[in-house]
C-alpha cells in the first residue's frame, strides 16, 4: 500500500493507506482529528471545511483523497490556534457567542477564516458568497456574519 | 478519573439524613461511578409537595372563562393548554424523582451539576450552570454542568417541549441553596464566628474579618453537616447577579477549537466504525444478500444482518463505505409501496372533521393550509457507539429519551436493564430527531453479534430518508364573524400520527393523567395548542391517520403547523374585517403580557411604514409554554426567491435566564422557519423519500439570511421561567408568512410555498 506523507497541524505522518482513501477519514479514523466533522460526505454542507496548501485555501476532506492533500500542510480546525492563542475569527466566534449545537461550527470558521484571507473588508454580499455552502442547522447566521465582521475589522486592526 | 481522588473526603449522613444524603451510600444503577464516589456530594429531597402545589399556583390570571370582556359580551373560554401544558405535565411527571439529582463541591473547588437533560445546542447546560452559580454563590467559570447518564431511578428524563429550564429551575437551585447553607455552616465553625455573619460570593466563604475559605477547602467537612446553621433560601428576583445577565455559552471555547466531542469523536478504544446499508423503500426488508466481495475488501470486519438492513463494520469509515456499496442485496417493498403524497393529501382531507355550517347572516373566513413530512436534518448525523460485553453494554448516545433508550438497548439484547450504561453525550443539533434512539439499538445489536465495540454513523441519505419526520399535516380553519368581531373560531387538523412511543405515555401516567397509547396524540395537542384571542367559541379538535412512515415531534409537536396556521388564519380574518393584523391582534389578545411583546415588536419594526412594491412587514404572535413571543418580518418578494430583509422579535419568558442564549433561540428559530415555510419539505414517491442531503432537502443558508435578526428580551415578568426552543417557530413562520401574502397579494395555501 502506498505511503502516503500526510503533514496536518504541522505534524508529518507517514501513514499506509491507498491513493483514494477519502481524507476526512484519513484525518478523524487514522490520525483521530475528529475536528472536521461529517455533515453529508459529499461536499455540500461544509462541516469538514479545512485548509490545504501554502495559501490555506478552504477544502472539504469529504471529497478529496488522500493523494490530493499529501505532501502539503493541511490545517484542521485543532490547527488553527496559535496555542492557547486563539485565532481572531475563533476569539469573535466566543466574543458574540455564535455557537448553538456547535456542530458546523468548524467548518464555518475555517470557511471564514479563508474568506477574510482574501478580502479583508467583506460586505455582506461577500459573506453571502463565501459562506453559503455551509450548513448550519440551527440557523446562526446572522451571529456568523457578525462575528465576521468583528473579526476582519480585528485583523485589519492588526 | 480526577487526579485528586484518593484525597477527598468520604461523605455525610451514613444515617439517611433526609435532606443530605451520601451519594456513595447508595449508589443506583447508572448512578455515581466510583471514581466520584470520593467526592462529597450533596443531594436533597426535593420539595416534591411544593411542585405539585405549583401546578394549581402557576395558571395564568386570564384562566377561567373569561365573561363580559366589555367587547360585545365576547366570551374568552380558557384553553386547556392554559391551565395545563405539557411542559407542566413533564415537570410534574419528573419531580417525584428530583431528589437524585447531584451536586457536587469538589476538594478542587469546582462545583459539579449532573444534567439529566441533553444539550443540542439550546443552551440549557449553561442556563443551569448559572442557576448553580447564582445559588451557591460560585463564579460561573467554577461550575461544570456534566450530561447525567441514563438513571433508572430518573424515568422520565426528557429533553422535549421546551420543558428545560422550567424542570430545571426548582432543583437545580435548591441543591445549590442547601450546598451553600452547609458550605457557610462549615466555615462558621472554622472561622469561630456565627453562621449568619459570613458572607459568600467567588466560590467561598468570606468572614467579617476578611479572613475566607474556599468552598474547595469546606467541603469535605461540609458533607458532615446534618442540620444547617443557616437556611437554604434562595435569592429573591433583586438579589440575582447572575440569572438573568447575558453569558456566552459554557462550551463556546471547546467549540471553536474542535475540542467538543459528539457521538463519534467519543475515543472508545476498538469501536469499529460500522455504517448500515438500508433499503430504498422506507421499512424496506432484505429477501437475500451477497457479502462475498464486500466481505473480501481490505478493512472489513464483519458484515452483520440486523432488522433494519446489513451492518459493515471495518477499521474506518472510508472502508466501511466502500464495503457497504459493494453489498449486493434484494430488497422487499416496503409498506408504502404504493403510497405518495398525494395519497396522503387525498386521505387528510377525506378525514378532516368538516367545520360547522354557519348562518347566512353571518361573515365566514375559510382557510386550509398544507404542510409537507419534514425530516429534523440536525447537521450530526444519527450515531452511537456500543460496547457489548458478555451481558453488559456500555452505549454513548445523545439522547432526548436516555431512559427510553437504555431499555430498548436491554431489550434488544436480552439483558436486564441494569446492565446497561449509557452516557449521554451532546447532540450536533436534535429538534426532535433524538427522541428516538435507532442508532444505538443498532449498534447494540452489532456489537453483540460480533463481539466487539462498535460505532454506527447513518450517512446523511440514511438520515434524511430514514430517520422521523414532522408528519404530513393539514390545517382547516373556519372563522365566523359578526360587527366586526370573531364569533366562533373552528380548527380542524388531519395529520399523519405522531410517534410518541418513546416513554411518553409511561410519563403522562406518572404526571397523573392517564392516558391510553391511542390517544397520545390528543393529550399532546390538548395540553399545547391554543388560541390566544378572544374568539369567541373556539374548538380545535385533531383527527391523526396511522401511515408506516416514521414521525416525530419538530421543534414543538402541533404547533409548528397548528399555531402557525392560526396566526397565518388571523390576517386573513383581519382583512376580511377590514383591520390592520397587528391593532386586530391587539385587541383580541387577553392579558397585558400578551399585548407587550406584540406592542415592542410593533415598535421596534416601525409596523405600518411605508414599503415599496412587492415589499411588506408580516407580524405574528404565539403564546406557549408559559412563555410569549412576537415576531416582525420584512420581505422583499421581488426577486427570484422572497428573502427575509428585517425581522424583529420581542420575546418574553417570565424568568429570562440567560438573555444571550435566549436570543439565540429566537434567532436560529427563525431560520428553521424560514426553511419550512419557503424553502424545504420531503416527498415521499411510493414509499420511498425522495431527499438525500441538503442540496435536495435545500435548507436555508448564509444567503436566505437575513442580515439581521434583532431580539429584544424582555426584563422578568414573573417569578417562574417558561419555556424558549420551540417557543419561536409558529410566530417567526406565520410573520413571515404574512408578509410575503401581503407583498404578493396572495394567500399561500400549500408549504413551502413555491415547492
Amino acid at each position: 500500500m502506498p505511503n502516503q506523507n500526510l503533514i496536518v497541524n504541522g505534524v508529518t505522518t507517514s501513514v499506509d493507506l491507498p491513493d483514494d482513501f477519502t481524507m476526512l477519514w484519513a484525518l478523524r479514523d487514522v490520525l483521530g482529528i475528529t475536528g472536521p466533522k461529517f455533515g453529508c460526505g459529499v461536499g455540500v454542507c461544509g462541516a469538514c471545511t479545512s485548509h490545504i496548501g501554502s495559501q490555506n485555501d478552504a477544502f472539504r476532506p469529504c471529497i478529496h483523497s488522500v493523494a490530493e492533500c499529501r505532501d502539503q500542510p493541511v490545517t484542521t480546525i485543532e490547527g488553527l490556534a496559535d496555542g492557547d492563542i486563539l485565532h481572531p475569527v475563533q476569539q469573535a466566534w466566543i466574543d458574540l457567542d455564535v455557537a448553538q449545537c456547535g456542530y458546523c461550527q468548524p467548518g464555518q470558521i475555517m470557511t471564514a477564516v479563508a474568506l477574510i484571507a482574501h478580502n479583508s473588508n467583506p460586505t455582506d454580499a461577500d459573506i453571502d458568497a463565501a459562506m453559503s455552502e455551509n450548513v448550519c442547522r440551527c440557523g446562526t447566521y446572522v451571529r456568523i456574519r457578525a462575528a465576521i465582521k468583528q473579526a476582519a475589522a480585528d485583523i485589519r486592526g492588526g | 478519573m480526577r487526579p485528586d481522588a484518593a484525597s477527598a473526603g468520604r461523605t455525610a449522613s451514613d444515617g439517611g439524613h433526609d435532606m443530605s444524603a451520601d451519594v456513595s451510600a447508595a449508589p443506583m444503577p447508572g448512578g455515581p461511578s466510583a471514581s466520584r464516589r470520593q467526592f462529597v456530594g450533596f443531594l436533597l429531597a426535593s420539595p416534591t409537595l411544593a411542585l405539585a402545589a405549583k401546578l394549581d399556583l402557576d395558571r395564568p390570571s386570564h384562566s377561567g372563562p373569561v365573561a363580559a370582556s366589555g367587547r360585545g359580551g365576547l366570551i374568552g373560554l380558557p384553553d386547556a393548554a392554559d391551565v395545563i401544558d405539557l411542559g407542566d405535565l413533564i415537570v410534574a411527571a419528573e419531580a417525584a424523582y428530583q431528589y437524585n439529582m447531584v451536586l457536587e463541591v469538589t476538594t478542587d473547588n469546582r462545583v459539579r451539576f449532573e444534567l439529566p437533560r441533553l444539550e443540542k445546542g439550546q443552551g440549557i447546560a449553561t442556563a443551569v450552570a448559572m442557576m448553580v452559580a447564582e445559588e451557591i454563590d460560585a463564579r460561573l467559570a467554577d461550575v461544570d454542568v456534566e450530561l447525567s447518564d441514563a438513571r433508572l431511578d430518573r424515568p422520565f428524563t426528557i429533553t422535549g417541549s421546551s420543558s428545560n429550564v422550567r424542570a430545571m429551575w426548582e432543583p437545580a437551585r435548591a441543591l445549590a441553596a442547601a450546598a451553600r447553607a452547609r458550605l457557610v455552616t462549615t466555615a462558621a465553625q472554622r472561622f469561630g464566628v456565627p453562621a449568619n455573619t459570613l458572607t459568600t460570593h467567588d466560590t467561598a466563604v468570606f468572614a467579617p474579618d476578611g479572613r475566607s475559605l474556599s468552598y474547595g477547602e469546606l467541603t469535605e467537612a461540609a458533607a458532615q453537616v446534618l442540620v444547617p446553621a443557616v437556611p437554604a433560601t434562595r435569592k429573591t428576583a433583586a438579589q440575582r447577579r447572575v440569572i438573568g445577565t447575558p453569558r456566552g455559552r459554557a462550551d463556546a471555547r471547546a467549540i471553536v477549537t474542535g475540542a467538543a466531542e459528539y457521538a463519534l469523536d467519543v475515543d472508545v478504544p476498538g469501536a469499529l466504525p460500522t455504517l448500515v446499508a438500508r433499503p430504498p423503500d422506507i421499512k424496506g426488508t432484505v429477501v437475500s444478500y451477497d457479502d462475498s466481495v464486500a466481505r473480501s475488501m481490505p478493512g472489513v470486519v464483519a458484515v452483520t444482518q440486523i432488522p433494519s438492513g446489513i451492518a459493515v463494520s471495518a477499521r474506518s469509515y472510508h472502508e466501511a463505505f466502500r464495503a457497504r456499496d459493494a453489498l449486493v442485496i434484494t430488497w422487499a417493498p416496503g409498506p408504502l409501496a404504493h403510497t405518495s403524497d398525494a395519497d396522503i393529501r387525498a386521505k387528510l382531507k377525506a378525514i378532516n372533521v368538516p367545520a360547522s355550517p354557519t348562518g347566512v347572516l353571518l361573515k365566514t373566513v375559510d382557510g386550509s393550509f398544507e404542510y409537507p413530512f419534514m425530516a429534523h436534518a440536525p447537521l450530526e448525523v444519527r450515531s452511537a457507539v456500543v460496547s457489548v460485553t458478555g451481558d453488559s453494554a456500555e452505549c454513548w448516545l445523545a439522547s432526548q429519551t436516555p431512559v427510553f433508550a437504555l431499555q430498548q438497548v436491554a431489550a434488544a439484547l436480552g439483558v436486564p436493564q441494569q446492565n446497561v450504561t449509557l452516557h449521554v453525550v451532546r447532540a450536533g443539533g436534535a429538534f426532535g430527531s433524538r427522541l428516538f434512539c435507532e442508532p444505538v439499538v443498532e449498534a447494540a445489536q452489532v456489537s453483540q453479534a460480533i463481539g466487539q465495540p462498535v460505532k454506527v454513523m447513518w450517512d446523511r441519505a440514511d438520515d434524511m430518508r430514514h430517520g422521523r419526520f414532522r408528519p404530513m399535516a393539514q390545517c382547516t380553519i373556519r372563522a365566523t364573524c359578526a360587527l366586526g368581531n370573531v364569533l366562533s373560531y373552528e380548527h380542524r387538523v388531519a395529520a399523519v400520527e405522531t410517534d410518541f412511543r418513546h416513554g411518553f405515555g409511561e410519563m403522562l401516567t406518572a404526571a397523573g393523567a392517564n392516558v391510553a397509547p391511542a390517544m397520545f396524540g390528543q393529550a399532546a395537542f390538548t395540553t399545547t395548542v391554543k388560541v390566544p384571542y378572544k374568539f369567541g367559541v373556539v374548538t380545535q379538535l385533531l383527527t391523526e391517520q396511522h401511515y408506516e412512515v416514521p414521525t416525530g415531534s419538530f421543534r414543538s409537536i402541533y404547533s409548528g403547523f397548528v399555531a402557525t396556521s392560526n396566526e397565518i388564519m388571523v390576517d386573513e380574518i383581519a382583512a376580511a374585517l377590514k383591520k390592520d393584523p397587528y391593532q386586530f391582534r391587539r385587541a383580541n389578545l387577553e392579558t397585558d403580557r400578551q399585548r407587550a411583546v406584540l406592542d415592542t415588536v410593533a415598535q421596534m419594526g416601525r409596523w405600518g411604514r411605508a414599503m415599496p412594491a412587492g415589499q411588506a412587514q408580516g407580524i405574528a404572535f404565539h403564546d406557549e409554554y408559559r412563555s410569549h413571543v412576537a415576531y416582525l418580518v420584512e420581505i422583499d418578494a421581488t426577486g427570484p426567491e422572497p428573502r427575509a430583509t428585517a425581522v424583529f422579535a420581542c420575546v418574553d419568558v417570565g424568568v429570562p435566564i440567560n438573555p444571550m442564549g435566549l436570543e439565540a433561540q429566537v434567532q436560529g428559530v427563525f431560520m428553521d422557519a424560514w426553511t419550512i415555510m419557503f424553502r424545504a419539505g420531503n416527498h415521499l414517491d411510493n414509499g420511498r423519500i425522495r431527499e438525500a442531503t441538503y442540496n435536495d432537502l435545500p435548507w436555508a443558508r448564509m444567503k436566505h439570511s437575513p442580515p439581521q435578526i434583532e431580539v429584544k428580551v424582555l426584563a422578568a415578568t414573573t417569578d417562574s421561567p417558561g419555556g424558549a426552543g420551540e417557543l419561536g417557530l409558529p410566530a417567526a413562520a406565520a410573520a413571515a408568512v404574512n408578509a410575503y401574502a401581503r407583498a404578493t397579494r396572495t394567500k399561500p395555501r400549500r408549504f413551502p410555498i413555491g415547492c
